[in-house]
């Protein structure tokens, strides 16, 4: 996993609250073995018609946010269906970083195993960078080590991360090197319990 | 004295493996699910990292999302032949007790763990899916994970987790003829949003929750991630010792009498504190239809759809306008008005041998409205069978509805069974998001009942004015 210290990059606004896993990357994407590849399905049914042409209409096809990185969403971000193929998707597609004022549980979770920085901040500050992503093209920088976000015209904002998956982020650690540590107690609970 | 208390706590302070000030506990799982779609990529990475299943023994796979509920023979789509392909040879390689397509024991993976007494008491269960909050109808600790989490659990049986915060949803009094466990849990999650549960796990506690069967105690729980949840429980009592009792996965005789005694135990103690607490009253509940895009967005069948300016705010108004213009529907209709062209019976919400009786005395003698494409899918192919010697079979397809095999089928529409753009499906499933049922396609989610006779009307109609109207 790709370690994320300090990020800066385009910001694209999605002023929508509760948008579920299954707008993230529906379910007919959902039949693949690898976890690569995503990114292209990504809100499949808002960027494209049912012809599967690209919607003009659906802000992300505009070609202000191409390079985008940053996603800034409305709360409850990425409720509903587990499938980790939504922060899979999202990062494929090029997103390091969520901001959002909350977030479903298990997709919280699954971010920060992919190497997805989820922050949380408060509505208002969240209505605020959406309203300066929508005017213009808009840069933020969020800062990891420091838990901030701010951009060069005096935005700045601090955000929480538990520490456990602030190192892990921190240093692109994957879990389960870091559990096979601990082998030795897993072996004397399963001994105890038997 | 000792301090009292919940079965959450209970079960959690059992199974920490590891515990670190300000890092989240290392815990042990007791039984790990596995399915089809959200494992391909887990046992990929045990692969490539040269790991193994630590407790195959404690796992176990079935197929369910993508698999046809008829012509099981042939697999036409070539990629979700891939995907059951690829779950039987990981489970050969990784030797996981495997019920494929074709087992007795196939079925949704939220139905069988209960149906063969994997699901008990005081265990820790998770599955790469977010219904897994279901077997909390046992008094588990059970919830969905992602994929690096199916593979961390493979790999070492355990995960880590944040102690979650506890919440009683309280709910008082007894439930009205005709009013289901769905409607229960629909009204819960209608009346405190769809994020209430965020952060916690729920307990469900009072009178009403008492007085469910396990089926809807499993349809209460199944749907608490509905409401943010990852987990739902309830704490045992007789009705569950009762239900276990026999299965094939529990000890008989008197090992079973001293585990059950040990699973009363679990039982959250008189006097335990929740870090939070709702209630509701279970006598106010009516049978309820979801309007919208999400399962917060229900009224009772007797109201109207919601007017996006009645809403408090703008950001409430915008919500409830798109939900509207998605749904097809007018802000100010009567719910019982909006015509329906396809019914789903079925899903790990409603599914259950219990389901699919109480909705076909509903349907026995009736037709499906010529307007109607109806189908039951029951959960398990146990379920299939055990309806099919009771002659539920044959009562739902002389009304005209499809009779399938097991699979989550239309729930999330992975397979063929999809309800095509722009049409309206009445269905016992849990989610009524936007393209869950097929792209383009309307879902309300109701009750078996509700959805039985709504076939019948071709409209949403209240199913406890349903037996005294078309029997007279
Ligand atoms: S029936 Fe639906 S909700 Fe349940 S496990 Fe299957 S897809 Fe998920």
């Amino acid at each position: 996993m790709e370690p994320i210290r300090k990020h800066e990059g385009l910001v694209y606004p999605l002023n929508r609250a509760n948008v579920d896993t299954d707008q993230i990357i529906p379910k007919q994407f959902l039949k693949r073995i690898s976890r690569q590849g995503f990114g292209q399905f990504v809100f499949y049914n808002w960027r494209f018609d049912s012809k599967g042409e690209l919607r003009e209409d659906f802000s992300l096809n505009q070609p202000k946010y191409e390079d985008t990185t940053i996603l800034v969403a409305g709360e409850n971000f990425g409720c509903g269906s587990s499938r980790e193929h939504a922060p899979w998707a999202l990062q494929d597609y090029g997103f390091r970083v969520i901001i959002a004022p909350s977030y479903a549980d298990i997709f919280y979770n699954n971010c920060t195993k992919n190497g997805i920085l989820p922050v949380k901040l408060t509505e208002a500050e969240v209505q605020t960078l959406i309203k300066n992503a929508e005017a213009d093209k808009y840069y933020l920088t969020v800062d990891l080590e420091e838990k901030k976000v701010y951009d060069n015209q005096g935005f700045e904002a601090s955000f929480d991360l538990d520490a456990y998956k602030r190192e892990m982020l921190l240093n692109g650690w994957d879990d389960i090197s870091v559990t096979l540590n601990y082998a030795d107690q897993i072996a004397e609970f399963e001994k105890a319990r038997a | 004295m000792r301090t009292p208390k919940t079965i959450i706590e209970k079960i959690w302070e059992k199974h920490i493996v590891h515990e670190e000030a300000e890092k989240p506990d290392l815990l042990y799982i007791d039984l790990h699910l596995v399915h089809e779609v959200t494992s391909p990529q887990a046992f990929e990475g045990l692969r490539m990292n040269k790991r193994t299943v630590r407790r195959p023994d404690l796992t176990f796979a079935t197929m369910d999302h993508n698999v046809p509920t008829i012509h099981r023979n042939v697999i036409k789509d070539e990629v979700s032949k891939t995907q059951m392909e690829t779950l039987k040879k990981n489970c050969e390689e990784f030797g996981v007790p495997l019920a494929d397509i074709h087992h007795p024991d196939q079925g949704i993976v939220h139905v069988i763990g209960p149906e063969l007494g994997l699901t008990q008491p005081g265990k820790t269960i998770v599955c790469g899916d977010s219904h897994t909050s279901t077997h909390g109808a046992f008094g588990a600790l059970a919830f969905g994970i992602g994929t690096s989490e199916v593979e961390h659990v493979l790999a070492t049986q355990t995960i880590w987790q944040q102690k979650p915060k506890t919440l009683n949803v309280k709910v008082n009094g007894k439930l009205g003829t005709g009013v289901t466990a769905k409607d229960l849990i629909l009204a819960i999650i209608g009346k405190f949003g769809v994020k209430f549960g965020t952060g916690y796990v729920i307990e469900y506690t009072g009178e009403a929750i008492r007085d469910l069967t396990m089926e809807g105690r499993m349809t209460v729980c199944n749907m608490s991630i509905e409401a943010g949840a990852r987990a739902g429980l309830i704490s045992p009592d007789d009705t569950t010792i009762e239900f276990l009792r026999g299965k094939r996965h529990v000890p008989d005789g008197e090992a079973f009498d001293q585990l059950a005694e040990e699973w009363k135990s679990l039982a959250t103690d008189e006097g335990a504190v929740y870090d939070e607490q709702v209630e509701i009253d279970a006598e106010e509940i009516e049978p309820q239809v979801t309007w919208g895009t999400n399962p917060g967005m229900c009224i009772p069948v007797s109201a109207n759809v919601p007017v996006p300016e009645d809403a408090a705010n703008e950001n409430d108004q915008e919500e409830i306008k798109r939900a509207l213009e998605y749904m097809g529907l007018q802000g100010g209709e009567a719910i019982t008005s909006v015509p329906i062209e396809h019914v789903f019976i079925g899903s790990c919400t409603n599914s259950r041998l219990a389901d699919l009786k109480l909705a076909s005395e509903i349907v026995k003698g009736h037709k499906v409205h010529p307007n109607v494409r109806a189908i039951v899918v029951p959960g398990s192919h146990s379920v299939k069978t055990q309806a099919e010697e009771l002659g539920i079979d044959v009562i739902f397809k002389e009304a005209g509805f499809e009779w399938r095999d097991a699979g989550c089928s239309m729930c999330l529409a992975m397979n063929d069974d999809i309800v095509p753009e722009g049409e309206r499906c009445a269905s016992t499933s849990n989610r009524n998001f936007e393209g869950r049922q097929g792209t383009g396609a309307r879902t309300h989610l109701v009750s078996p009942e509700m959805a039985a006779a709504a076939a019948i009307k071709g409209h949403f109609t209240d199913v406890r004015q349903f037996g005294a109207v078309t029997s007279s």
